[in-house]
């Protein structure tokens, strides 16, 4: 069975998809993806599909199961390098991609995640320590 | 329907003998419908060079239009049919021309005397008229039909330049009418472009667009819904008053895609957004 690769650039996970998706590729390249992005912590993941000639509604209910399960695992998906015959098709079947991001290629999608990374409240922000020495201190009468 | 090879002989000798009066006739007989559209010395010319097809496909014995023999009185019928529609001409006034011949003859038959044969042989020349008459017609529609499908095409090709008009920002000015294989065209163009170009925001201007029905309505909603799917924001621009309210009147909802009045403010609002991108970017 053909393996989808699933590549590490800075904080994002790529993956660019060459070949024909089968039931197993897609189901396989979804458990790879979950798993490296608990071992990595990468916080966007990015999937090329600038190879696919055909987009139907079996890849597109995979798009959007990834999207799902990088979001509950705290990572924002893009879809880049769709083709404009792609689009075409989809938009002519009615199919959309809910909840999926898309840009145009991999660089503008990298821009995109920066940007949704920087619009989010900056987790080292908190002062920790303030709440944490005031805890279990008898409280001033 | 051809003619017996005695016929056509018969027809070749007399048209032969008095070439110059039946040219001469001929060309009479044509120039009164085209009210001086073409010189005389034109029409003689084309009449000639008629007269002498039709002498050439005669003497190779029974006359027959759709015989090899007859290749040179087709391709004689088709030029003149031709330069005819190509110069505007009706249809009616190129059939004129090849009728013309029937008169022609009548000048130079005896059709008085009393023989019998002569009015046998004049219809059956007649119907030879008639076919070259109706073969003439037929070339002159199917010209007349390439002409209008090479404009179609070439419509379609000048009327869909997709410009670049800022580092990110692409536009493709709609002018006519957008019909189905037009919209398909237009859409595809814009989508390569974006590709291309890699430009984040398209803008649709439809300040050529004539009138704006539903069907039109979905043919821009569907681009922009592709470009959207590339990852690609469409900005429409160009909305004339009126068209703007045949849009509310026909109930055409545009949902949340940005419309603006003019070009201007379409690339404005643009550029504006890639700003805002920018600067998230750096804080």
């Amino acid at each position: 069975m053909e393996r989808v690769p699933v590549l590490k650039i800075g904080d994002i996970l790529l993956v660019s998809i060459q070949v024909d998706m089968q039931d197993q590729t897609a189901l396989a390249l979804q458990e790879d993806l979950a798993d490296r992005i608990v071992a990595t912590g990468c916080h966007g993941v990015i999937i090329d599909i600038t190879g696919l000639d055909i987009v139907d509604s079996f890849v597109g209910r995979m798009l959007s199961s990834i999207a799902s399960i990088s979001r509950v695992l705290d990572a924002e998906t893009v879809v880049v390098g769709m083709r404009p015959a792609v689009a075409i098709t989809l938009v002519e079947l009615g199919l959309s991609l809910d909840g999926i991001r898309t840009a145009l290629n991999v660089e503008r999608g990298m821009e995109l995640l920066a940007l949704a990374r920087a619009a989010e409240p900056d987790d080292t922000g908190f002062d920790l320590g303030l709440d944490l020495d005031g805890f279990g201190s008898p409280a001033t009468p | 329907m051809g003619l017996t090879a005695e016929e056509s002989g018969r027809l070749a000798t007399l048209l032969d003998t008095h070439a110059e009066k039946v040219t001469a006739s001929w060309a009479d007989a044509a120039a009164a419908p085209l009210r001086g559209r073409l010189t005389r010395a034109e029409l003689l010319k084309q009449v000639q060079d008629l007269h002498r097809a039709v002498v050439e496909s005669l003497h190779d014995g029974g006359f027959d239009l759709t015989a090899d023999a007859s290749a040179a009185l087709r391709a004689t019928l088709v030029d003149l049919a031709r330069s005819r529609a190509r110069h505007g001409f009706s249809a009616t006034e190129t059939t004129v021309t090849v009728f013309g011949l029937k008169k022609a003859l009548f000048d130079v038959v005896d059709v008085h005397g009393g023989d019998p044969q002569v009015l046998i042989d004049l219809l059956a020349a007649h119907t030879m008229i008639d076919e070259l008459g109706l073969f003439a017609f037929e070339s002159y529609a199917r010209t007349r039909e390439e002409l209008i499908s090479d404009q179609a095409e070439q419509l379609l090709e000048l009327a869909t330049p997709v410009v670049k008009l800022w580092e990110g920002v692409v536009a493709i000015p709609l002018v006519g009418t957008l019909d189905s294989a037009r919209a398909q065209v237009v859409m595809e163009r814009l989508l390569e472009t974006l590709v291309e170009t890699s430009s984040p925001y398209a803008i649709i201007d439809i300040t050529g667009v004539l009138a704006v029905d539903t069907q039109v309505a979905q043919h821009i909603l569907k681009t922009v819904v592709a470009a959207r799917l590339m990852g690609a924001e469409c900005i429409i621009s160009g909305i004339r008053p009126q068209i703007a309210q045949t849009i509310v009147a026909l109930g055409i909802e545009f949902g949340d895609i940005a419309t603006k009045a003019t070009l201007a403010d379409a690339l404005r609002h643009a550029l504006r957004m890639i700003e805002a991108t920018r600067k998230g970017r750096v804080n």
